[in-house]
């Protein structure tokens, strides 16, 4: 296999292109996520946001998820390209495409794969809102993740 | 000597992105000491990663390791 499953990239996200890495004849379903850039957040308006990542382990990390999802779902395959950099409102951040034989795995497998970017691959956002500047997550700021993760609610 | 990354709010707090570390401290634990009083941060809820592969505060280093300061993750 020459095409890469799991890229962080700086250039932007092509949904069709992630599509077709796990288009395959055994496919019967293809779920995708789309994450994108919101512009409110709990009434604070952000202009843009800047992404960052620790690349080489952060692909490593999407790898693993990769494995992962193999053990739990042996039939669906996955691909995921996380975008870094500056991101305007509306752009996309991350795409996930899983395909599988039936539509369960590939909902199930699709919905594995970004709570699972949110726990362990070392991306970090920084919000630019019309008042300020804050990395999301930053424990020195209100916005501190009690249990080192996100909670339920910023996964909605 | 080892390598220590930075990033996010940490590498602002540090004001580098990468350090070269002179000597080789015994485990993360001391490490993380040391970070911790000569940049005067906390590491509170921050991950750290030998060589690409997250860490507990037991592991101990070797020359050569490239030491990641991961605070919460908030890709996605």
């Amino acid at each position: 296999m020459n095409e890469r499953l799991f890229v962080i990239t700086d250039k932007p996200i092509s949904l069709e292109e992630v599509i077709q890495k796990v288009m395959r004849p055994e496919a019967g379903a293809v779920t995708t996520f789309i994450g994108t850039v919101r512009e409110w957040t709990k009434g604070k308006r952000t202009l843009f946001l800047q992404y960052e990542a620790y690349v080489s382990m952060a692909e490593k990390m999407l790898r693993q998820i990769g494995e992962e999802i193999r053990e739990k779902w042996p039939e669906a395959k996955v691909a995921i390209t996380h975008r870094i950099g500056r991101l305007d409102i509306g752009e996309i951040a991350v795409v996930i495409a899983v395909s599988s034989p039936h539509r369960n795995d590939a909902y199930a497998a699709n919905r594995y794969a970004i709570e699972r970017i949110k726990q362990i691959v070392p991306i970090w956002k920084k919000e630019h809102w019309e008042d300020g500047t804050e990395w999301v997550g930053n424990q020195l700021e209100t916005k501190a993740y009690p249990t080192g993760r996100p909670e339920e609610e910023d996964l909605r | 000597m080892i390598t220590l990354l930075f990033f996010a709010h940490l590498q602002e707090a540090v004001g580098e992105e990468r350090v070269i570390l002179p000597h080789v401290p015994k485990t993360v634990k001391e490490l993380k000491e040391e970070v911790k009083q000569r940049y005067r941060i906390s590491l509170e809820q921050v991950m750290v990663a030998v060589n690409e592969e997250y860490a507990g505060d037991e592991q101990t280093l070797q020359p050569g390791d490239i030491v990641a300061f991961i605070p919460p993750v908030s890709g996605g």
